[in-house]
């Protein structure tokens, strides 16, 4: 299949517009309502691979969260396709860090769930899901039980349930932590390919450096607690990109580049 | 293509599981045969311990007079009304506790003192209300099945995975999907479970209400043949009662396999 993706990004309507937004939680220990994301202004393109990456903790699970609907923000707004996000929605799909599978069904109505809990019919849902369970080479394992596959086909399975959906955002959380670290790389390979064949928009959220680098067009970088953004990087790296390029010169710029604005908020929060 | 592989059973597992079989098979003739030779030489009081050969012999003589087939069709009446009436209540019961906080503030307490007290110490007022036939049994068989169950449910609805819960909001679920898509199927092996204790629990109401207090059914024909001395009777009637609830609870562990596929080896033992 033809790479969908093209480097001038910039030129594509924005399809996720997040403007100035606040999240805040309620600390259950001091009763006080805290700030976990403090204005947070970002807009990505149809198509565009955006990564936010930070200390742990740095609220940047939230945001995603936020942007999912499952938490309320209390102040700006989020648009998709200029449509304001009030709660969940078809037209965001998350991938969590777990792959939460619904452990009793099979693997093929695992698929499909999302699509079921919008009301589709079973059949239907095979149907339309079936694009995505070949292409992430799932097919031959629908009836197989949750339990019965690896970690890193399990995660697949999560994913492959977000895409059926056809989401206008693909939204991930961590999607490779709590994977072994060969199985990661694999994946993350995987995902490279998966994204430049379909040119879906994707946000992710992660603290893995190189896994930023080498799957996005821009790397979004948050402070610690309030999260707010301290820097936005292109990575100009021309697609289609190889694992091999972390080889590369200009990836370990990027990598250095990021990691010295990781260090620095750091170093004057004391945040660690 | 990865393939999942099956392995076989080997025959050390095999070798073991004939061995433990024959363990138990032989442990229980034992007990027979020293039972009958007590009775034949008349070690102890045969009026008091019969024999298992007596206790067939009985076990024929009730099945052709009809009176076992007359006695178990009340029991199993009053046992059928009795333990679908709480499956009926139990069920939605024990959910709605598990599920709504508030109705389990409200009834929570409400429910543990019920169920605290003892079943059959009412029987006296049971027979009152509802006098000596089928009614008051159903009425203790009720009492004594759904407690398990709404137990057994209201645990299951606090077991259900949040990441699940968390997914299926994600995804645009509502409050009825996700009972429906998650609560629900989460409940399904604690059901039989509690089903299983139900069964066991309802069963032993109804003999006991009937030894206590009935005109029929086979606790009362134990009880009968008890205070006439017929002990092989009585033997024969237990002996039912226990093949019965070995019956009911064999076929409701198998169901719970049916259901138990998707967990795999781990708990289908």
């Amino acid at each position: 299949m033809e790479s969908v993706k093209s480097a001038d990004t910039l030129e594509r309507p924005v399809k996720l517009a997040i403007k100035d937004i606040v999240v805040g939680y309620l600390d259950k220990q001091s009763g006080h309502t805290m700030v976990a994301v403090d204005k947070v202004t970002l807009d990505i393109r149809e198509g565009e691979f955006v990564t936010i990456v930070g200390l742990s903790g740095c609220g940047k699970s939230t945001f995603l969260n936020a942007i999912a609907g499952l938490v309320k923000h209390q102040h700006g707004e989020i648009r998709v396709n200029d449509r304001i996000v009030t709660g969940p929605g078809m037209d965001r799909a998350v991938v969590f860090q777990k792959a939460s599978l619904l452990p009793w069904r099979k693997v093929g109505r695992n698929i499909t769930y999302g699509l079921e809990l919008s009301g589709m019919k079973q059949a239907a849902a095979r149907e339309k899901a079936s694009y995505y369970v070949n292409l992430i080479r799932l097919n031959g394992f629908e009836d197989h039980y949750p339990h019965q596959l690896s970690g890193g086909m399990q995660q697949r399975v999560n994913l492959a349930r977000a895409l059926a959906c056809d989401p206008e955002v693909l939204l991930l959380d961590e999607p490779f932590a709590a994977l072994d670290a060969i199985t990661r790389e694999l994946m993350q390979n995987e995902l490279l390919q998966l994204c430049e064949k379909v040119g879906k928009t994707v946000l992710m959220v992660t603290h893995q450096i190189d896994e930023a680098v080498l799957l996005s067009d821009r790397v979004v970088i948050f402070s610690s607690r309030p999260a707010y953004v301290l820097a936005d990087i292109r990575i100009p790296i021309p697609r289609p990109r190889k694992s091999h390029i972390k080889d590369s010169e200009e990836f370990r710029r990027l990598m250095n580049e990021i990691w010295r604005v990781i260090e620095g908020n750091a170093n004057i929060g004391g945040g660690i | 293509m990865r393939k999942v592989t099956v392995f076989p059973k080997s025959n050390a597992v095999k070798k073991e599981k004939i061995i433990s079989s024959l363990l138990g098979t032989s442990v229980i003739l034992l007990f027979l045969v020293s039972w009958e030779l007590l009775f034949q030489f008349r070690i102890v009081n045969p009026l008091f311990i019969s024999a298992p050969s007596r206790v067939v012999l009985a076990l024929i003589t009730i099945i052709r007079d009809g009176s076992l087939l007359q006695n178990l069709t009340i029991s199993g009446q009053e046992f059928v009304f009795g333990y679908g009436v709480a499956v009926f209540i139990g069920f939605p019961v024990g959910i709605m506790l598990g599920w709504f906080k508030l109705v389990r503030a409200a009834f929570g307490p409400f429910i543990a003192a019920m169920q605290a007290t003892p079943r059959i110490a009412l029987m006296p007022l049971f027979i009152i209300w509802f006098g000596l036939g089928i009614t008051s049994k159903i009425v203790i068989v009720l009492l004594s099945a759904i407690f398990p169950l709404i137990v057994n449910l209201q645990v299951a609805m606090s077991t259900i995975d949040n990441d699940l819960i968390h997914v299926a909001r994600a995804y645009g679920a509502s409050r009825w999907q996700v009972f429906r898509s998650i609560a629900l199927p989460t409940s399904l092996p604690f059901l039989i479970t509690g089903l299983r204790l139900a069964a066991g629990r309802g069963l032993l109401g109804v003999i006991v209400a009937e030894v206590f207090g009935g005109a029929a059914g086979l606790g009362y024909m134990i009880q009968y043949a008890g205070s006439t001395f017929q002990t092989d009777k009585v033997f024969a009637g237990v002996l039912v009662v226990a093949f019965t609830g070995i019956t009911l609870d064999f076929t409701l562990d198998r169901l719970g396999h049916h259901f138990d596929r998707w967990r795999g080896e781990v708990a289908s033992h």
